[in-house]
């Protein structure tokens, strides 16, 4: 086992590690930027290294100056979180050329599973579903494309092959539309892009996004933890995860967990993973991609599971076998995590600034991890994310509820944040049946405008809080 | 002077304990000065991180809020060469070679005043000041931090 581990993050999931790390024994290096040395993660750990002034590219980024500061500590390993360095192919394999070991798979898996068409390709040679579309570029040729259209079934989706951020993209209904959207996605990916190669893919408007953890050790085993369901995002930011999903039936659950234990082993998968899956209306679903890093929501598998996947990941890094087998592996409960982000529940638009009074809730069930404490200055220059709060019941609809009584008791003064939020979706009849896709808040806020359009008071009063601390006020 | 100019500018002057720094450039003339007190107010939205996600945690702003300025008390008056890179100090070339420089020896700017180890790398680091060596404040072998002060020059 190790006896120090750098933690190359920040925020609640540098001191999630730093935790593991200390049940474990196991001394911690924190690194942080010049504008974070008074940040939580720092206060917990061992040591401290600064790595760099607050641009991350200097700093959380900086592999030189992280592998340095590993080098000079003498740590053994980094646990890299999520973000920053977590998925770069590249640190990973500096870091086995340093003799340092990087707590995450091997860097050629990182590399095989960040590219979106390999992992396609690995995965579809398998035999994990993925979702139908044109093989590679569609060809200059309409009599092809529209044969391909037919192939692949509509609606489908034009994309940009170098694209992203919604450029270069067109949802076709039929095949009367598809030569005419071929066409304007080339012009708009030339444009954006400098490159006209577009592939077609299946377009599924009422998906759900569904995904199963995984983890896998040295020695061969590979274990499901069971899926969480996370529906819930804005632009593709999670708000709101659970497990297990309120979509899945057992049949389907066998065969989603079956996909993703042959996903990890066609690609000799180590440590913890996930496989992401877009779950159809018909219950169909399609490897999305592989995420090859500890996820933000980890905790709700954590409460579910009652396993911790930090100190897995630790110990099968340095080369233990996995502490459970898939029978030893039991699921109980309900559980639920809301991301609280330092945003405006309104405008969405980031709301840094001083926590002039931080208290988080408490009480049977309820798990906050967060790196805020009372008078912290939430930085400009980081994720917006200020705490999770994650609980655990025995049913969904008594996580609901305690997921809301655990959200009226949080106070975050002094900026704002997306709590009242996370309380309207808490109490929509929607989200509370289960029914929702990855739509569902987009639809959510929409009605949400017609409501307040239309002069109706908000569904939910202001969440009561302790009278405020004068002293809070000041610095 | 460009933009990007003034803001390494800026960028440097928080890496070091100076309250300000002047550039002269032909007839242009760039002054920066670090505020003594932050203001309470947030910072504009425009320089704030978007909701990035996991993904990508940070947003690779170089925006100046008004949180990350921090003024590293300096010790005593003079002024400081920091360390650029986190990695391990050493005062000369080789354990069998005389050091770069001793306090009280005068130094010139671009002179090399000691290394500072990364990587199996040495990188040599040369003195921005024209000056003498007051203090050196970090013993031989020593792990050094991003912006750790290395030494003190005095004019």
């Amino acid at each position: 086992m190790f006896t120090k581990i750098l933690v190359a993050n920040r925020g609640e999931i540098a001191i999630r590690v730093i935790r593991a790390c200390k049940e474990l024994g196991i001394r911690t290096v924190a690194i942080c930027s010049e504008i974070d040395r008074d940040a939580l993660h720092v206060l917990f750990a061992d040591e401290r290294v600064v790595v760099g002034p607050a641009d991350n590219a200097l700093s959380y980024r900086n592999i030189l100056n992280i592998v340095s500061a590993a080098a000079v500590t003498g740590a053994e390993a980094i646990h890299p979180g999520y973000g920053f360095l977590a998925e770069n192919a590249r640190f990973a394999e500096i870091c086995e050329s340093c003799g340092i070991k990087f707590i995450g798979p091997h860097h050629t898996t990182i590399a095989k599973m960040g590219d979106k068409a390999t992992a396609k390709a690995i995965m579809a040679a398998a035999g994990v579903p993925v979702i139908p579309g044109s093989q590679g570029i569609l060809p200059d040729d309409d009599e092809q494309v529209v044969k391909t259209g037919d192939q692949v079934g509509f609606p489908l989706m034009v994309k940009a092959s170098a694209g992203g951020g919604g450029r270069g993209m067109r949802v076709v209904h039929g095949p009367e539309q598809l030569l005419d959207a071929v066409n304007a996605a080339r012009k708009e990916s030339a444009a954006a892009f400098g490159s006209d190669a577009v592939y077609m893919e299946r377009y599924f408007p009422d998906a759900r996004h569904v995904e199963v953890q995984v983890i896998a050790d040295h020695h061969g085993n590979v274990v499901h933890l069971g899926e969480r369901d996370c529906s819930v995002q804005r632009r593709n930011q999670k708000l709101i995860e659970e497990s297990p999903s309120p979509a899945l039936s057992k049949t389907i659950r066998a065969r989603m967990t079956e996909a993703s234990l042959t996903a990890a082993r066609s690609v000799g998968y180590r440590n913890a993973g996930t496989v992401e899956f877009l779950l159809a209306p018909n219950k169909a679903f399609y490897f999305i991609e592989m995420n090859t890093r500890i996820q933000v929501e980890h905790p709700v598998t954590e409460m579910v599971t009652g396993l911790d996947l930090i100190r897995e990941q630790i110990r099968v890094a340095a080369g233990e076998r996995l502490s459970f087998t898939q029978r030893d592996v039991h699921f109980r409960g309900h559980a639920i995590e809301c991301r609280i982000n330092a945003e405006d529940p309104k405008t969405f638009m980031p709301s840094p600034g001083i926590i002039a009074w931080y208290h988080p809730p408490g009480g049977p069930g309820v798990r906050v991890d967060s790196a805020a404490y009372t008078n912290y200055a939430v930085p400009p220059q980081y994720d917006s994310m200020v705490a999770k709060v994650i609980v655990h019941a025995d049913t969904r609809d008594e996580a609901i509820a305690r997921m809301t009584r655990a959200l009226e008791e949080i106070v975050l003064d002094g900026i704002k944040t997306s709590v009242p939020l996370h309380l309207e979706i808490l109490e929509d009849p929607v989200f509370r049946r289960g029914k929702y896709t990855t739509r569902y808040l987009e639809d959510f806020l929409a009605r949400k405008r017609g409501r307040e359009a239309a002069g109706d008071r908000p569904p939910r009063k202001a969440a009561k809080r302790p009278p405020a601390r004068s002293a809070a006020k000041g610095g | 002077m460009d933009l990007k100019q003034i803001k390494d500018l800026i960028a440097y002057l928080e890496s070091t304990a100076f309250a300000e720094v002047e550039v002269e450039q032909g007839d242009v003339r760039v002054r920066v000065v670090r505020q003594a007190k932050a203001p309470a107010a947030p910072a504009p939205a425009a320089q704030t991180a978007s909701a990035a996600g996991e993904g990508s945690q940070g947003v690779g702003s170089q925006g100046v809020g008004p949180y990350d300025v921090r003024i590293p008390e300096a010790p005593e008056a003079g002024r400081v060469i920091a360390s650029p890179i986190v990695g391990t100090f050493y005062r000369a070339p080789a354990p069998d070679k005389p050091s770069y420089v001793e306090t009280g020896a005068p130094v010139k700017k671009g002179q090399v005043v000691c290394i500072v180890e990364a990587m199996k790398l040495m990188n040599e680091i040369e003195s921005e000041f024209e000056g003498r060596v007051t203090a050196i404040l970090v013993n031989d072998g020593d792990p050094v931090e991003f912006g750790q002060p290395l030494m003190r020059i005095e004019p």
